[in-house]
């Protein structure tokens, strides 16, 4: 089985980020694997087989791609091209297929839910879109055999089981299950290897127009609530005062 | 410059999410702005009775692609079919349901333009959308504009008003040739499961959550025979009931910290933050959270925040309008039998 999980690197959820100067910053804080892609990495490695992870970003070390690697993953791969700047989803998940097809014999390719930084959630069922393979989406459990893909879907309403022929692109979610931590041996691997980076020309293609752009970023309206303390001489006096409180919120 | 405004209808199973009609609420606003029109769009099997809903709550006209090959949501005859429905679109709009997201994007590749998702507010100059759209969970906010046609926009649940529905509007129903055939579609559902019951946290008007302090009541006495963790999770059950009951009383979600999701304590299913679910109730009661920055993320925006945590430092006491520093196994009970004797349930 031939797999591909797809990465992005982000701020760690704890960072405190903030727009200073028009420019998104995060202080010191780490970049790391995408949370959600955690758990693409975690289901690539159960199906098994050689699992290359990719990721489109910017030149130099990517945290994504050795996490991925010191996980278990077998080989890596930036792409990377000034030209991809101002990339949009769209435009992403024409890179991420042409990818895909330079590295060939693909059986399933792996998504987290979305990245935690644009919050777009789109580029998975883009880029089967592209590749023209069903996307199997918010898989909780999943089971490759025979060439054929069984996924347990999470929906909103309950689970969905489905069925479809590999190729094919999936869609975690976090039931499936908690992503292993790096072995020592793999932080090792992962810090001693070499990642190729592929260019636009190395991917034969020229940069997909970005149609999606993001004139301004700002941080939200501070939210002026002062906090009001319920006190009593009992819990059945503070609750009914609270109570009382809430009702005349008129949020009920 | 023209005017089509096109808008999906969620539905699942027949029944259209009540999200879709804030949509076709905010569709029906930009038609009227730009002197257009609202088309919605229906896919599904036995979709009728949702295309007429369409038009009582401000659709012109509903085209409906109606077939047993959409008996089941599959997301490649979906685009394909919403695709092709939207071609003549100069904004197609979307609930930002797990459906009207995948949809989105992929008719976006279709159509080749762009989809911008989930934004809470919409301008609208010359015909061209100005969206605002939190990202870093919500930590910034971002303008967000598409250069191509059509713009195609997921709107967030909760974040546009719901029309009322008109029983007295009238419209065009124009049934659309589905023209898929069962073996062109290599997807096959096989199987499906309901959910157990309870409200679902995206749609929640109320959420009682609970977070680790759910497991801390000292004077409840597991069982002979647990382990620690047992225990731990035995008691963090008896704390969830507590947070169960009150929703039940008040009609409310039950939402959970990343720590209680972690610590086994309640489903994924559950979890409100950055890797869980974004919600915006108009009341969430957080009770035994201390209120992480992750957790904060997914939950900021709800319109009143009550805290119930035993230490007074807690970061949700910021964020709360009202607060009890206390322990929950003390407050919930009566507060449950507070609202029964008030709501008189």
């Amino acid at each position: 089985m031939k797999i591909v999980v797809c990465v992005k690197q982000v701020p760690d959820t704890a960072a405190k980020v903030v727009v200073q100067n028009g420019q998104v910053t995060w202080g010191d804080a780490p970049l790391v694997l995408n949370p959600w892609d955690e758990y693409a990495v975690e289901a690539a490695l159960q199906v098994g087989g050689d699992v290359t992870v990719i990721t489109m970003g910017e030149q130099g070390g990517n945290e994504a791609l050795k996490h991925s690697l010191a996980m278990g993953c077998n080989n890596a791969v930036l792409v990377s091209d000034p030209a991809l700047a101002s990339a949009d989803s769209q435009a992403t998940a024409r890179v991420l297929a042409a990818a895909i097809q330079k590295i060939g014999d693909v059986d399933l390719v792996f998504f987290g839910k979305q990245a935690i930084d644009g919050d777009g959630g789109v580029t998975a069922a883009q880029t089967a879109r592209v590749l023209g393979w069903p996307i199997l989406s918010s898989a909780a459990g999943i089971e490759a055999t025979d060439g054929r893909l069984k996924v347990d879907r999470s929906m909103e309403e309950g689970r969905q089981q489905v069925e479809a022929p590999l190729p094919a692109v999936v869609s975690v979610t976090k039931d499936v299950g908690e992503p292993r931590y790096p072995s020592f041996m793999g932080i090792r691997k992962a810090s001693r290897a070499k990642i190729p980076t592929w260019s636009l020309a190395d991917l034969g293609i020229d940069a997909p127009r970005a149609v999606v752009a993001w004139p301004e970023v700002s941080n939200p309206p501070v939210r002026e609530v002062v906090c009001e303390i319920i006190t009593g001489d009992s819990p059945e006096e503070i609750a009914n005062t609270l109570a009382d409180k809430i009702l005349a919120e008129k949020v009920i | 410059m023209s005017g089509n405004v096109y808008v999906y209808i969620d539905q699942f199973k027949g029944q259209p999410l009540p999200t879709s009609w804030e949509a076709v609420g905010e569709a029906r606003a930009l038609a009227d702005q730009l002197g257009g029109s609202v088309t919605a769009l229906v896919a599904g099997q036995h979709v009728s009775e949702a295309a007429q809903q369409a038009i009582h709550y401000g659709a012109d006209r509903v085209l409906v692609a109606d077939s047993p090959v959409l008996a089941d949501y599959r997301a490649e005859p979906y685009a394909t079919v919403v695709a092709n429905m939207a071609r003549e679109a100069d904004i197609l709009l979307f609930p930002t349901t797990t459906r009207g997201r995948e949809l989105a994007a992929m008719c976006a590749i279709d159509l080749n333009t762009g989809a911008i998702t989930d934004v809470t507010a919409i301008e609208l100059q010359d015909g061209q959308i100005t969206a605002t759209k939190p990202v870093y969970a919500g930590k910034l906010l971002s303008k967000v504009v598409c250069n191509a046609r059509p713009q195609i926009v997921t709107l967030r649940s909760r974040a546009f008003p719901k029309p009322e529905a008109d029983a007295s509007r009238s419209g065009e129903i124009v049934p659309v040739e589905v023209g898929l055939s069962e073996d062109e579609i290599a997807t096959k559902v096989t199987g499906y499961a309901e959910a157990e019951g309870g409200v679902s946290l995206t749609d929640a008007g109320i959420i009682v959550s609970g977070g680790r302090g759910v497991s801390n009541n000292p004077k409840l006495t597991p069982p002979d025979g647990m382990d620690e963790k047992e225990a731990e999770i035995w008691r963090a059950r008896q704390g969830f009931k507590l947070v169960g009951e009150l929703a039940e009383v008040l009609g409310a979600a039950v939402g959970a910290s990343r720590a209680a999701v972690d610590a086994g304590y309640i489903p994924y299913a559950h979890q409100v933050g950055q890797t869980g679910k974004v919600v915006s109730p108009n009341l969430y009661i957080a009770c035994g959270i201390s209120g992480a920055i992750q957790h904060q993320a997914g939950m900021r925006t709800s319109k009143v925040i009550v805290a119930i945590n035993k230490d007074p430092d807690a970061p949700i006491f910021k964020l709360a309008r009202f607060g009890v520093v206390a322990d929950l196994y003390d407050i919930l009970p009566p507060l449950t039998q507070a609202f029964k004797e008030r709501l008189g349930k």
